[in-house]
This record gives structure tokens, sequence and C-alpha cells, in this order.
């Protein structure tokens, strides 16, 4: 390794550059949309909500709007009527896609999830072999949010069993409470600064629909080097 | 040849090669649709880009105290930061942390920060193995050429020379079907992110209240690549911060819609730290390269600051009617398109690039569609003007001393209209040929014929017959 001293010279030295830059100022972006004036006090993108894609008032409309993006992006979004639905609904799936193991994390619901499937099960949370977790046909996680707006949903490293789980199984299972559902983004961002600001967790991740790719000729193919499926369970 | 030649031998061969102009149309017409789609879904685009427009603002120009709290805040959680003022210093360090970690195996998600510094290359040559983990810059790879386009780096490929490619390379290519195409990509990369060493990402923000540098991809591989090696690398320039946590609930969807038409990339994902206390996996090291490389230079100019600003999201170089002629690989640069014609004179040479500046009809469509509101063309003809005023053009500035001089001269001009009107159907029989004195204009266009009768003179005639 370069000495300290060194690698301090090198930060001294750009933060130098960039302050003597700086010392001839650039005029702010200029304003020619009256609706977008904002007071100085308050970040620009304060009122994002206001621009971003409407997202209705109620939380029926906002079921359906989740329901509506979940569907656009391929994922598969399950309503159920309550938490007793789950064993049956996700066997079926498990039986669909014949799994003979799968991956999961402590948690209230994930812990239900797996004892209601009767399959050998890899835990994540004290730590696990990354070959045996390949060899999984799904892995399921809980999550932090789901977001109307995008119809996507919110894991950390917390919420869902660390880095790998929600993206190394070809089949992503997501188990959400109906309370878990925000409005919006900015709502997203706010419920994780709430939540988390003391003490984030390394990862935050916004996963919208299963992975894809449009690398060849434009062409969307599902399931790139992520999840092929993304199953969400709302309760 | 130089950089000037060069471009223009490779742009005469590409607009006129119909095949590359088909696929490229088609694969930007979708594009356009979906953008357009999914413009319209927010209740104000316009505010939204004038919102980022103000955020990038502020954060460039306090640039100084946002890389300070950024740097403090991910040091506080075990990452290590370093700072690197141009390619061979960040090359330096990225090879020294794989000697230290005996590293053979090095995967990547795509860094357009990477491809600027020459890394591959350079790792390779040292014995290093680098796999990219993109399908389009693994694609890309293999052919061992650049990228095409900043976002889309294979689009200028068919599905049948890539099936080609694979079979050739990989011995493994079932059909020409997109579908099994990826599906071997994914064969293929699965056991090298368990295996490798180490990984390598680029960064699209980084957020200073927080400490974070958020990373969007489709693919899910810079995910896994920040997930399963022991150690990660993150390379990404100075200007790519952000003030607040609270600004990617604008930036995230505003990068998405702008880039590729869809409401959300797949995956957002923002890292704060190596793996922390009670976590089950993640790297045990995380190093972050800030990376200058002339940014700063970029920085002093005022008039152009505005241009760091970028988020690279591609849509200047989607409108843009000569990338759509030329194509990505004429440019010869890192970054291409409009963004690229502005900011490659600053980061390698004015007199070098200035042709750049010149490839551009000044139509605008680049300005129109940045989501933080660049002023590109205008930063094309400032580029021009600068040029001009460090090196003036002998013959240029000739030619226009001259026209000065007979224009503002009422008997002389008159004289020159006449002798044009004369000569122009002499130099018709030689349009276009080599003795033609106006072949640098007929070479690609029609020379309008100068007009039978000036406003002038029409004028004088009218206040005649109206005499009369
Ligand atoms: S200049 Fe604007 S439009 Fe072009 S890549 Fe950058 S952010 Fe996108």
């Amino acid at each position: 390794m370069k000495n300290v001293e060194t690698i301090l010279s090198e930060r001294e030295k750009i933060l130098g550059r960039i302050r003597e830059a700086l010392k001839v100022s650039a005029p702010p972006p200029g304003s020619h949309d009256e609706t977008s004036a904002h007071s100085t006090t308050e970040s620009p993108a304060s009122h994002a909500r206001e621009w971003l894609p409407s997202v209705g008032e109620s939380s029926a409309e906002q079921f359906a709007l989740f329901t509506k993006n979940a569907a656009d992006l391929k994922a598969d979004f399950q309503l159920l009527a309550s938490r007793a639905e789950l064993p049956a609904a996700l066997k079926k799936i498990a039986n669909d896609e014949k799994w003979s193991r799968f991956a999961s994390h402590g948690g209230e619901l994930s812990n239900f999830a797996s004892a209601s499937l009767g399959l050998p099960v890899l835990e994540t949370d004290k730590g696990y072999d990354v070959q045996e977790m390949e060899k999984c046909d799904a892995g399921i996680t809980e999550c932090d949010a789901l977001i109307a707006q995008t119809g996507g949903v919110v894991v950390t490293t917390r919420s869902a069993g660390g880095r790998a789980l929600s993206v190394l199984p070809p089949h992503h299972i997501v188990i959400a409470r109906r309370e878990q559902l925000v409005a919006d983004l900015p709502a997203a961002f706010a419920l994780l600064q709430q939540k988390y600001a003391a003490n984030y967790p390394s990862m935050i991740s916004f996963i919208t629909g299963p992975s894809r790719t449009g690398d060849i000729e434009r062409i969307l193919v599902l399931g790139a080097h992520g999840p092929k499926k993304l199953t969400i369970f709302c309760f | 040849m130089s950089f000037v030649s060069e471009f223009k031998t490779r742009a005469s061969e590409k607009s006129r090669d119909l095949r590359h102009r088909s696929v490229i149309r088609t694969a930007l017409r979708s594009y356009e649709v979906v953008r357009d789609k999914r413009k319209a879904a927010f209740q104000s685009w316009e505010s939204a880009r004038q919102a980022a427009a103000e955020t990038k603002w502020e954060a460039i120009n306090h640039l100084d105290e946002h890389l300070v709290a950024l740097t403090s805040k991910l040091e506080a959680r075990g990452t290590k930061v370093h700072w690197a003022s141009n390619g061979v210093q960040a090359r330096e360090i990225i090879s020294q942390i794989l000697r230290d970690k005996k590293a053979r195996t090095i995967i990547k998600s795509k860094a357009m920060t990477s491809e600027e510094i020459h890394l591959n290359h350079a790792l390779e040559k040292e014995g290093f193995t680098v796999v990219e983990s993109d399908l389009g810059e693994f694609i890309v790879q293999l052919r061992h050429e650049p990228p095409y386009h900043i976002v889309f780096p294979s689009m200028h490929l068919t599905r049948g020379e890539i099936k080609d490619l694979f079979q050739k390379e990989l011995g493994d290519a079932p059909s020409d079907s997109p579908e099994e195409l990826t599906m071997v990509a994914r064969r293929v990369m699965r056991q090298k992110y368990i295996t490798a060493d180490v990984g390598f990402t680029g960064g699209n923000f980084a957020i200073a209240e927080t400490g974070m540098i958020s990373i969007t991809e489709n693919e899910g591989n810079a995910r896994l690549t920040a997930a399963l090696p022991k150690t990660m690398i993150t390379l990404m320039g100075i200007e790519k911060v952000l003030p607040r946590f609270s600004d990617l609930a604008l930036f995230l969807p505003m990068l998405a819609t702008a880039g590729a038409g869809q409401p959300m990339t797949c995956y957002n994902t923002m890292y704060s730290g190596p793996r922390q206390p009670g976590e089950c996996d993640g790297p045990e090291e995380w190093h972050v390269i800030l990376l200058d490389n002339r940014r700063t230079e970029l920085l002093a100019d005022a008039e152009q600051r505005d241009s760091l600003h970028c988020i690279r999201c591609g849509a200047c170089l989607n409108v843009c009617p000569i990338f759509r002629n030329v194509g990505g690989h004429t440019y010869g640069t890192t970054y291409s398109g409009p963004v690229g014609a502005v900011i490659t004179p600053h980061l390698r040479g004015l007199q070098d690039w200035k042709h750049l500046s010149n490839a551009s009809s000044l139509c605008g469509a680049c300005t129109e569609a940045c989501p933080v509101k660049i002023d590109l063309h205008h930063h094309l003809l400032q580029n021009r003007r600068n040029a001009s005023a460090s090196e003036p053009a002998f013959f240029e500035r000739l030619a226009y001393k001259i026209f000065a001089f007979v224009a503002s001269r009422p008997v002389l001009w008159s004289f020159a209209k006449k002798f044009g009107r004369l000569t122009q159907p002499l130099q018709r029989l030689v349009t276009g040929g080599v003795i033609d004195p106006a072949r640098q204009w007929t070479k690609t266009r029609d020379l309008p014929p100068i007009a039978p009768e000036s406003f002038k003179e029409w004028w004088a005639k009218r206040k005649e017959s109206q005499a009369e």
C-alpha cells in the first residue's frame, strides 16, 4: 500500500483543484417554469411527489396501481385475504416448479412461510455456503416496503437475509404485509430514513420486477443474472 | 492518422452502411415510444427536470464539501476511500489492491470510468483475468471492442452476430433467440461470481448525506458482484455526488425514464459499507476510488460546468441525428454522442477533439432530451468558439475576411453576384469533381443556384413600374 501521506496528498490536491475552480461561480440553472419555483431553504427535489407519476389517494387505488405496475413488470403479485392462505399458494408454486430446496432467513413472516413448505431450507442468518445457495430453487424473503408508484419492493440486508438471497436463486419470493405498501418513492425514502438513519444496513435495494436485459436487439429477456421470477405475496 | 481524419473516414463509412442504419433505427424506435410513454406518466416532467438540474447544480457547486462529507461517512463504516488524479493513479491503486489480495479473477459490472482509464487492458497485461458480467459488456469484451453506447454497449449487433460470436468464443449457442443467448451468458457467469476474488463496480450516484454509493442496473449482475466476492472495488468520477438520500426519489425514476423508457431500472442499490457486524454476507473489504481525470478542469470552466451534471443516461445519444448516422464507435472516445462531444475536448485536449463539436446540426434535440437540462448544443458552439480563438484556422479566416470586404462594398457585391450567376453553370459541369472550387461543399450536398434576381434588383424594378 502507498504510504498514508501520498494518499492524503492526492486527496488534498484534488480538493484544492476543486476549491480553486469553484472560486468562479456558475449561474444556477435558469428557471423558466413558474411551477418549479421553490424557496431557498428547501431542497430543490423536496416537491418530487408533485411531479412524479400520480398514485391516487386511497389505499384501494394504490393497491390497484401496485397490481397494475407489478403486472407490467412481469412480476407475480398475489394479494391474499389472510395469512392463512399463504401456505397453499406457496405450495402450489413449489409443486409447479418442482422445488427440492430453498433458501430463506429468520423473520416472523419468512419463518411462517418456510415452515409451511416442509422442504429442506438453507437459512442465511448465521452465514451460509454460497454453492449451496446457488443450488436452491428459490429465495424467500421479507421486505421493507412495497411501492405503489413503481410496482417494486425495497429490501435491505437486514429485512431480506443479506445481499445474495434476493438475487442469487432463480425465483425470488417476497412476503409482505398490507401495511407495508407505501404510495410513492419519496415515501419509501422517508420510511428508510426514519427506520434506519442511526445505522443503515450496508445494502438497500429497490427491486422493480424480475432481473432483465435488453442487450440483444433491445428485446426483453427475463432472468439475465438475477431471478427469472419475482413473486410478491401480500396479506 | 489524426483523430479528425479517423473520425471523418469512419463517419463516411458508417453513414453509408445501410445494415448499420437499420440495426440502430430498430433499436432506437422502440426506445422513443416507451420513453415518451413514461415521460407522459410524470405529473410534470419539466418541473422534475428543473429540480434535477438545481439539485446537481447544488452538488457540483459545493463539490468539495460534499466529497468531504461522503468520504467521512464512508470511512466511518470501514470503507477505504482512495483518490486518483488520473488514470495511471487509479490503475495503480487497483492493481495494488489486487496484488495485496493475491487475486487472480475480477468480476466486473458495467463502469464507464473503467473504460475511461483502460482498466481491463492494464489488468490483463499484469496477468489478471477480467470478466465483464453485464451482458452487453460481455459481448463487446468477447469481440475485443469498446462499448458502442454508454447504456446499450452491444446495440450495434444483431442476434445472428451474437450467436456466431458465442459459438466461436464459448462453443455454446443453441440458437439465435435472445432468450437462449442470454441464458448462455447466465450459465457462464454464475460460477464466476462465486469464484472471483474481487468484484468491481462503477457508481451512478454518491450520497453525501448518508455516505452511500447507488448503483443502477437491470440484470442483477452488479448485485451479485457486490454480494459474493470477498473484496469489492468501486471506481467513480468525483462528479457523481448528490447532496441528500431523498434526492434519489427523483433521480432514480428520471434516469430510468430518460435512459431506457423504464419507470425504474430493475435494481437500484445503495451501498454504505462492506459487510457490517451482524450481517451474513457481503465483501469484507470495500475500496472506493474517486477519480478526477481532468474533471476539475471542466469544473474550472464556469460556462460549461453544468456538463458535470450528466448522469450518463444516454438520452442525448439516442436522439442525436449525428449519433444515429455515424454510430458510437466512430467517435473514438469513451463518451460518445452530444455529451461526449462536449466533454471530450476538456478531458482529452481541445485541439485534438474540436472536430466533435462540428459533428452536430445544432438542432438542440440533445438539450431537450437531457433530464438534467445540460445546455449541450450551446456548449458545442462554445467549444467551436474556444477552438478557433485558441488556434484560428488560416483559410477560414481569410475566406471570411474576403467575404466581409466584398459584402460591405455595394459595387463589389453586386459585381460578385453577377459574376456568380454567370459562372455557376460552368461550376455545375464539374460539380463534386476534383476541379470543382466548391468541392468541400458539393461532395455531399447540392449547391443552391444563385437567385436570378436579388431583392434589391426586384425592389428597384417595382418602384420603376409604380412610378410609371
Ligand atoms: S448529457 Fe444529459 S442526456 Fe446526455 S447522457 Fe448526460 S444526463 Fe443524459
